[in-house]
């Protein structure tokens, strides 16, 4: 058996099997990759009705569009086994964008126990997402509820003057996770 | 759409078999027949109720005879050269095989299909898009195995209710040995108290869910949208014309995926009203009920119902459940133990299980029963009950 | 890898540790092809549970969480054990016969890729057995029900779909290494069989995605197990990144399936023509295009998740323009056969239904792209018709017809042809009774992966079951021809079919147990 053909290819077949196994490695790692750039594709374009983290702000009288105003409708829900008692304190209210805005939501745990909640939003229209800047909401951080503890948590947004003239209502929506087990220490900061 | 087959039509041709075969077809039809009596043979899409509906079937058939055009030219050079060029009349085989010609046209040309199709595609879905400026918002929440339906107001508590299969288990449970009961007109498309809308009025749904991913699926409407866990999408529709409609869930979402349906009942926009108050005050009585005194004989039947459609589908109609995944309630610890440890499970869920929280799910009255039935039911023999009294001071102790 | 002279075995070695160590691209190739034709089975019993459940309105015989896994099941097996096996199995059969190579680049990962398989499959069908029973979230898996609400076992479906993909990985480095590196002199790429184009494309695009599948199990591990959110709201996730991974990963998966399937069509029309395949060229553009347009069209499996309207309009858009390269091989297909001189033997019968029936596919592929239509059709039963005349009568009928085709070359043997032809005719009926009428189920509103269904779907699940059991059972038929001629029949010449060109068909049938130890010399 004449071994030269396949000689020749050894050197081939190593260089190329080495680029190869190389490429499988890559996109293993692009696999994992896609979870950031999912998230910052989001973050940047708002689109899977995610709102951004917190930011700072001071409205003077200059920076609120008195032209029009948005309805901002919130609503509140439990997922699957979490059984604290959450509702809006207030249904919906018209704003200006540009002005900032406080709303309340009410939380009780009415369990023997202590337990954590991680209430986390959703905004429809998504594409309106990222019009919706919150200074403050109890979404930042888990919260945390001694048995029986009731809870006023505020939320303080402002609707971003730039929002498209055609949306006219915009509704915040938070689902209220039990986290309890996978935060044993004090609430901390999440990214939303 | 062909008729369904008639009881007429069946007996007619029976009466013309003569009497030997009559008995073998008699045979065959009670083995294969008796659904098929009821059943339907629909070949296509439904046109719906809706302008978006009707764009959407007019544009499904349009792609279809499109399809059609395209098939019927392939198909037939395909199926002339089957027959004119065999070896077996003599055929002797050409030798070209390339046509530069002949394949840019070939490619060029269905290029140009697409984007004529294109072009109605995009309208219509612009117009999908198009949410704004609803007179109500429906908020709609897929829970594993049924659907929720809040209706958002301005002010004030909205109203809320599940929406629950309402053919009993005696009709789809057919396994052998098992009594079963005839399947009704809707069998597996009704529920015991459906979403109800205005006619011609634009409503927007609001679509999420409390566990895994459902979809919600309303063919009459042309809408389907996945409702998913901590996520809101929407939807709007305009519906054209009163009625009953029926749709699925369209997302498998466990066991019971095919046992949620949904139906819409669409009213004239007085009806709509009247059912809505009347709505409103149910969930006012409902409240009332919480502080009336029941003895345990009504808390069990009251409970058994309750059982029926929100425990059943994974505790099973005797209490057995499916371990290791839903525990058994016959001779359990927590049916036969202290009522308060009871009242946590139900209430408040388990974390880490499918056991959901039903405090936030169902009326006092309604947790004080089914507890009372669990108790009480299976071979368990507490001999004790829950009030709704106590539930209601439960959930509002500090 | 041969070293100078290996005088020793110059035939196959004795006893059953032949098949556990041999290095035999044809021994491994048969045994890729015997696996998958048991994993058939077993995926189509699967299948004959569902269709006796939905024989009637009604639940009759399994619990609707078994029923759950039944689904989930038969498209594991049929996907990862019946099609893709059987396709690398004609891979190692026929590639370095059709290149002039002595066997793959890399023999001895050749053996380790196949064992893989039998032991990941084993896992995954114990999983029927464990506590809990086994995956019942669909063999697309999405999450949260395949992570949260996941039985026990998911772990096992983790690491078997691990196994699968190492198997896979290997055996399309293999390939790549083989077809870039052992092409006899004189064989340039243009030059190659469509068969060995299809498959030095498919085995990129494995490479391509089967690390992303890994990827997408690995953080569903990591979900189950370490705490992590990636699809989990509660942390940050979400639910529909997974769908974005899964289908970056799934849709490429399906043309994977596919491209080889064009490939044997493409050796077999030929043949039974007595003509040369009509636009060899831009058969391999064409194929090439599919490949890299795979990669951008994922998201038409998600237009009912939400996404926003110019996100449903780039993937409707560019899912449609698949048809173009894809009918370019339909029409030169056809050309093939016009003007040719067509005899109609049983591969070539298959290869007739293939083309006449994927097109159907593909018809209503394209009615599925739009993206509104699809809002009344996705995750209904047209869908599943959709997916199965692509699958079944496409992928599967050509891996048929390759068995027949080249089973004379494997065996020595002619099969009977009457047998085949009644194999081809009670498949070909049983097929279209099967699946056609699920076009006018999905149509009606009936959605799929249920139990049961509401009376106005009765008639057509009756008649789809009926359809069932007759293509499932056929498929013994099937079984006993490829025994009965393993085991004997009329001698296969070297040629064995008039028409046919390439080198497999310039050395003896059966094939020596090596072939081109010296390459062949290339007009």
């Amino acid at each position: 058996m004449s071994a030269s053909p396949v000689h020749n290819s050894n050197i081939g077949n190593r260089k190329l099997i080495a680029r190869l196994v190389l490429a499988v490695v890559a996109m293993f790692g692009f696999g994992f990759a896609l979870v950031p750039i999912y998230d910052v594709f989001c973050k940047v374009t708002g689109l899977n009705g995610k709102t951004g983290g917190r930011v700072a702000y001071q409205a003077t009288a200059a920076d609120i569009d008195l032209t029009r105003t948005v309805i901002v409708q919130f609503t509140a829900m439990n997922n699957s086994n979490m059984s604290w008692a959450f509702h809006p304190m207030q249904n919906q209210i018209e704003v200006h964008p540009g002005e900032l805005n406080e709303v309340r939501f009410y939380a009780k745990n009415p369990t023997a126990a202590s337990m954590t909640g991680q209430a986390v939003p959703s905004v429809t229209p998504s594409l309106s997402a990222s019009f919706l800047h919150k200074t403050e909401c109890f979404c930042f951080t888990q919260q945390v509820l001694e048995a029986g503890q009731e809870i006023e948590m505020p939320v303080r947004f402002f609707v971003d003057k730039a929002l498209p003239k055609d949306v006219h209502k915009m509704t915040l929506s938070y689902t209220l996770f039990d986290v309890t087990e996978n935060f044993a220490g004090p609430p901390r900061l999440t990214a939303n | 759409m062909l008729p369904s087959l008639s009881v007429n039509t069946i007996t007619s041709f029976f009466n013309a078999v003569s009497g030997r075969y009559r008995r073998i077809l008699l045979a065959l039809t009670l083995v294969f027949g008796s659904p098929a009596l009821l059943a339907d043979w629909a070949l296509n899409m439904r046109e719906g109720i809706t302008e978006i509906s009707r764009e959407t079937y007019s544009l499904h058939m349009t792609i279809i005879w499109i399809c059609v055009a395209i098939g019927v030219v392939v198909y037939g050079v395909l199926v002339y050269s089957l027959f004119a060029y065999r070896k077996s009349k003599g055929a002797v085989p050409a030798k070209f095989n390339h046509n530069t010609t002949a394949e840019i046209i070939w490619t060029f040309i269905p290029f140009v299909i697409l984007i004529a199709m294109a072009i109605p595609s995009t309208r219509v879905l612009m117009k999908i898009y198009d949410t704004e400026d609803a007179v109500m918002d429906i908020q709609i929440t897929g829970y594993q195995w049924r659907w929720q339906y809040k209706y958002l107001s301005d002010k004030g508590a909205p109203v809320v209710y599940f929406s629950n299969l309402a053919t009993p288990a005696e009709q789809y449970e057919n396994f052998a040995g098992k009594v079963s009961a005839e399947k009704g007109e809707h069998y597996l498309l009704e529920v015991d108290q459906p979403l109800v809308i205005p006619v011609n009025k634009k409503v927007r749904f609001l679509l999420t869910s409390a566990d895994v991913i459902h979809a919600w699926w309303m063919p009459d409407f042309a809408i389907k949208k996945d409702a998913i866990p901590g996520f809101m999408n929407q939807a709007a529709v305009i519906a054209e014309k009163p009625g009953i409609y029926r749709g699925q869930c369209a997302e498998l979402c466990g066991r019971m995926h095919g046992f949620m349906p949904i139906v819409v009942e669409v009213k004239e926009q007085a009806d709509y009203d009247a059912w809505f108050a009347a709505k409103q005050a149910a969930a006012q009585a409902v409240a009332d009920m919480t502080s009336k005194e029941f003895n345990r004989e009504q808390l069990v039947e009251m409970g058994q119902t309750v059982y029926t459609t929100y425990c059943m589908a994974c505790h099973q109609a005797n209490g057995q459940g499916l371990p290791p995944t839903f525990p058994a309630l016959a001779g359990s610890k927590v049916a036969n133990g202290p009522i308060e440890g009871q009242l946590d499970v139900v209430l408040h869920g388990r974390k880490g299980t499918a056991m959901a929280a039903f405090g936030t799910q169902l009326s006092p009255v309604d947790i004080a029963a089914v507890i009372t039935y669990e108790r009480n039911s299976f071979g368990n023999k507490m001999g004790d009950m829950a009030t709704p009294l106590q539930v209601y001071q439960l959930q509002q102790a500090k | 890898m041969a070293t100078g002279h290996d005088d020793h075995h110059h035939g196959p070695a004795k006893g059953f540790t032949r098949w556990l160590y041999t290095t035999n691209h044809k021994d491994i190739g048969s045994m890729y092809l015997w696996f998958s034709f048991a994993m058939f089975l077993l995926g189509g019993s699967f299948a004959l549970v569902i269709r006796a459940e939905l024989f009637q309105p009604g639940l009759q015989f399994v619990d609707p969480n078994f029923f759950n896994q039944m689904t989930t099941m038969h498209g594991l097996v049929m996907v990862f054990g019946a099609v893709m096996p059987a396709f690398v199995g004609l891979a190692n059969w026929m590639v370095p016969l059709m290149i002039g190579a002595p066997d793959m680049a890399l023999p001895r990962m050749n053996n380790w890729s196949f064992w893989i398989l039998p032991f990941a499959f084993a896992m995954m069908s114990s999983t029927l057995f464990m506590d809990g029973g086994g995956p019942n979230f669909g063999w697309t898996f999405y999450a949260p029900l395949s992570t949260t609400f996941a039985p026990k076992s998911v772990t096992f479906f983790i690491f078997a779909v691990h196994m699968m993909g190492a198997s896979s990985i290997m055996g399309s480095i293999n390939i790549i290494a083989t077809i870039q590196n052992l092409r006899a002199p004189g064989m340039t790429y243009m030059k190659m069989p469509l068969f060995v184009w299809t498959w030095l494309i498919t085995a990129y695009l494995l490479i391509a995605v089967m690390p992303v599948l890994a990827g997408v199990v690995t953080m569903m591990l990591f979900d189950i197990h370490f705490g992590t959110s990636f699809f989990s709201a509660a942390g940050g996730g979400d639910p529909v990144l997974f769908q974005h991974v899964f289908w970056f990963f799934g849709h490429p998966e399906v043309y994977i399936m596919i491209l080889p399937a064009f490939g044997v069509v493409s050796e077999i029309i030929p043949t039974f023509s007595r003509k040369r395949l009509f636009g060899y060229d831009s058969m391999v553009y064409a194929t090439s295009s599919i490949a890299f347009l795979s990669f951008i069209v994922w998201a038409h499996h998600m237009f009912t998740t939400g996404m926003p309207l110019a996100g449903e309009l780039f993937f409707m858009y560019s899912t449609m323009l698949i048809a173009v390269p894809t009918g370019v091989k339909v029409f030169n297909w056809i050309t093939t056969m016009f003007k040719g001189s067509i005899s109609f033997e049983t591969p070539m019968l298959f290869s007739i239904a293939f083309v006449v029936l994927f097109t159907m596919g593909g018809f209503t592929g394209l009615m599925l792209a739009i993206a509104p239509a699809d809002f009344q059709y996705q995750d209904t039963y047209f869908v599943v018709a959709h997916f199965h005349y692509v699958l079944v009568p496409g992928a599967v009928f050509s891996i048929m017809a390759a068995a027949y085709y080249w089973l004379p070359k494997w065996t020595g043997n002619m099969y009977d042809e009457s047998l085949g032809k009644l194999h081809f005719w009670l498949s070909f009926v049983g097929i279209n009774v099967l699946f056609f009428p699920q076009h006018f189920l999905g149509l009606a509103g009936m959605p799929r992966r249920v139990p049961d269904y509401a009376l106005q779907f009765a008639n057509f699940n009756m008649i789809s079951s009926i359809g069932a059991f007759l293509f499932g059972f056929s498929q013994l038929l099937f079984l006993f021809i490829v025994i009965k001629t393993v085991k004997g029949g009329k001698k296969a010449t070297t040629q064995v079919w008039e028409g046919a060109e390439g080198l497999e068909w310039t050395v003896p049938s059966p094939a020596p147990y090596h072939t081109f130890s010296t390459p062949p010399p290339i007009k």
